[in-house]
């Protein structure tokens, strides 16, 4: 039954090629051949119980960020989004048109950012991100996916990183990275290939692409830690991973392979990754999952977890705390994902003199709109993703902090795209960032 | 037409229920083994650290968020069990087929316990109303399944009050106290068998895999 569809506001148009291009070619045999095999066999128990245990309750919608932003508009709550395409799907056995694949794509893609808020909501522990995963599936094997997502899928496919960066590219940035390195503090190198490394140190490929700053902060901040480390001159050395998010999972399997056997080749002890939190899902949960191990060949560790482990063990020393107030924001994928919310007060608190913590906080808090692959469906869906999560600005506000921190690429340029868009007059800022600033460079190392 | 319901109905139902909750069950497992990732991340104490909090009132954000629906969804299910097992009525007509009884409530308890499931189920019937996000996944099989539970309660006040014809809302009491029964494993009121599972699957995950809370 429910509300009329006429009811509701229609949404705004948006109009991207991946999907209005695609869509024409697209047949009815095509579309209910592909939902029947990827449910018939792509799924199992997970799947059937959690949509014949589902009550309807909708006890979820109160997780979710683009349901609180949008008016409370049932077409935005976890379970709606379920309805509107899984249900259909089901009810009809796939016998469904090409627009609404194109609507499954737009809710399952752009409209839900997978950051599994709605499980720890259900009474049940439904994983309707999950579900919405499955969704992505079907709409990759149609080939129905955001023009801007699916290009940066097949830089995966064709580089085994994200942003088309080549080999000569990746290498020279990191030798420019480390001379600028060593402007700030001597001996500040880059090691490449470096076998037996107790850290194999990687990046996402913005990084290299249009953040290479970042990289030469950690060079600083591995010479001062006295950390043996390493980082690969060859493919591997990318941890992102937007395949994981398309629905294209042999992509994403071999994309998190490569990224684990170039660690492996190097015979280092563990991988440390940048800021990035859809990147350690990847390394550590979903492509694990895919490739049929049930635990990462090499331990990982996230960049939150490594730097508590520096400045807990005196490896770095704060010279002066950083004094603007600050509020954080609570990557999913590693806080939700890796409880590591704890870890990441203590860094602040150790660094910043005056945090100020968000509310809701820890594994409540907002998902920061961007990540699960929504903000890489590009800028025709930066309008609808910035309104569907006003929440987060009303929260961010709340805190009258000047600065956030985002550990994580995605939340930073998410958190980027609702400060500016609702001009609350804050910086953004990495914890590296802040590190930088506080750290204490002992007087041998600082560079004239 | 009282002893075909009150005997070889009540037997079918049972059957059914049992044997439905056991097919189901297996077939559930036998998912779980081709799902890959279910049987090896399952992890018996996080599922149970899981468990235990979601079956304690307020024990999570989301129930203390909306504490209205946690009471009365605490009070409908702990009645839902209760009534039935321990109603005078009920314990009597077991022990004359079987022989055996355990402690019963009283007359005036399972009265105030069978109002508070009407109520109950008033109150989501309400719920799938007035709250847009529930009336929006709401199809007629949920007011059915509702209507469903409700029945048997509503008959047997009905029966115990002697209101209407006794024997005829006796019969239908039993008519439809099989019926919810039988649908017990076949339809969405399988989180009966089912909760216990997803609950400790997704407490598993969170715990044992992501070293996180979830609650």
């Amino acid at each position: 039954m429910g509300l009329p569809a006429e009811h509701f506001p229609q949404l705004p148009v948006v109009s991207d090629p991946g999907l209005d291009l695609n869509a024409k070619d697209l047949t009815p045999e095509q579309i209910s051949q592909v939902i029947n095999r990827v449910i018939d066999k792509e799924t199992a128990a997970r799947f059937d119980v959690y949509l014949n245990t589902c009550v309807h309750c909708g006890l979820c919608s109160d997780a979710c960020h683009w349901f609180l932003s949008n008016d409370r508009d049932p077409r935005f709550s976890p379970v709606g989004k379920v309805k509107q395409t899984l249900w259909e799907m089901l009810k009809k056995k796939g016998n469904v048109d090409s627009d609404f694949i194109k609507q499954c794509s737009r809710i399952a893609q752009t409209e839900c950012n997978v950051c599994r808020k709605c499980s720890m909501y259900c009474p049940f522990g439904i994983d309707i991100a999950y579900l919405l995963l499955v969704v992505r599936r079907i709409c990759h094997e149609l080939h129905m996916v955001p023009q801007f997502m699916q290009d940066t899928v097949n830089s995966h496919a064709v580089t085994l990183n994200q942003m088309w960066v080549k080999q000569d590219e990746w290498i020279d940035t990191l030798q420019w990275q480390e001379e600028d390195a060593r402007s700030e503090v001597v001996g500040a190198r880059i090691p490449l290939d470096k076998e037996g490394a107790d850290v194999f140190y990687s990046v996402i490929a913005p990084e290299p692409k249009i953040l290479a700053q970042l990289i030469g902060n950690i060079a600083q901040i591995m010479t001062v830690a006295k950390i043996d480390w390493t980082m690969p001159s060859f493919d591997g050395w990318d941890n992102s991973n937007m395949a994981m998010y398309s629905g294209d999972f042999e992509t994403m399997g071999r994309v998190e392979r490569a990224h684990h056997e170039a660690a492996l080749k190097l015979k280092c002890k563990r991988i440390v990754m940048g800021e990035c939190g859809h990147a350690f899902r990847g390394a550590v949960y979903d492509g694990p999952k895919w490739l049929a191990w049930r635990e990462p060949p090499v331990p990982v560790i996230h960049a939150v977890d490594f730097y508590h482990e520096l400045i807990t063990s005196g490896r770095i020393k704060i010279a002066r705390k950083f004094e603007e107030p600050v509020t954080v924001q609570e990557p999913c994928n590693i806080v939700r994902g890796r409880g590591l919310g704890t870890k990441l007060r203590e860094i602040v608190q150790a660094t910043c003199s005056h945090f100020v913590p968000p509310d809701p906080e820890f594994e409540h808090n907002y998902c920061c709109g961007a990540g699960g692959g929504v903000i890489n469906c590009g800028p025709p869906w930066k309008t609808s993703r910035v309104k569907g999560n006003s929440v987060k600005a009303e929260q961010l506000a709340a805190t009258k902090a000047h600065v956030v921190i985002t550990p994580c690429h995605n939340c930073h340029s998410g958190i980027e795209d609702i400060v500016s868009s609702y001009k609350l007059g804050m910086h953004v800022k990495f914890f590296s960032e802040i590190l930088m600033q506080v750290m204490e460079i002992p007087d041998e190392l600082r560079a004239e | 037409m009282y002893n075909l319901v009150s005997g070889p109905l009540v037997w079918i139902a049972f059957s059914v229920f049992i044997g439905g909750m056991l097919y189901q069950f297996f077939r559930m497992v036998r998912m779980a083994q081709k799902d890959k990732v279910v049987l090896p991340y399952m992890s018996f104490k996080y599922g149970l650290r899981s468990l235990a909090h979601w079956l304690v009132p307020f024990a999570s954000r989301n129930m203390r968020m909306r504490y209205e629906t946690t009471l009365v969804t605490f009070a409908f299910h702990t009645c839902l069990f209760l009534v039935p097992i321990f109603l005078t009525a009920h314990v009597a007509m077991f022990s004359y087929a079987w022989g055996g009884k355990w402690p019963t409530l009283s007359e005036r308890a399972a009265d105030w316990l069978t109002v508070l499931v009407i109520f109950a189920a008033l109150f989501f019937l309400v719920r799938r109303w007035m709250l847009p996000e529930v009336h929006f996944v709401t199809s007629k099989g949920d007011y059915l399944l509702l209507a469903l539970v409700a029945a048997p309660f509503l008959t047997g006040f009905a029966a115990r009050n002697q209101w209407f014809d006794y024997d005829t809302v006796i019969i239908l009491h039993i008519v439809l106290g099989s019926a919810m029964l039988m649908a017990i494993p076949f339809t969405r009121l399988s989180h009966m068998l089912f909760f216990p599972f997803t609950r400790a699957y997704m407490g598993s995950e969170f715990g044992a895999v992501r070293h996180a809370k979830d609650w």
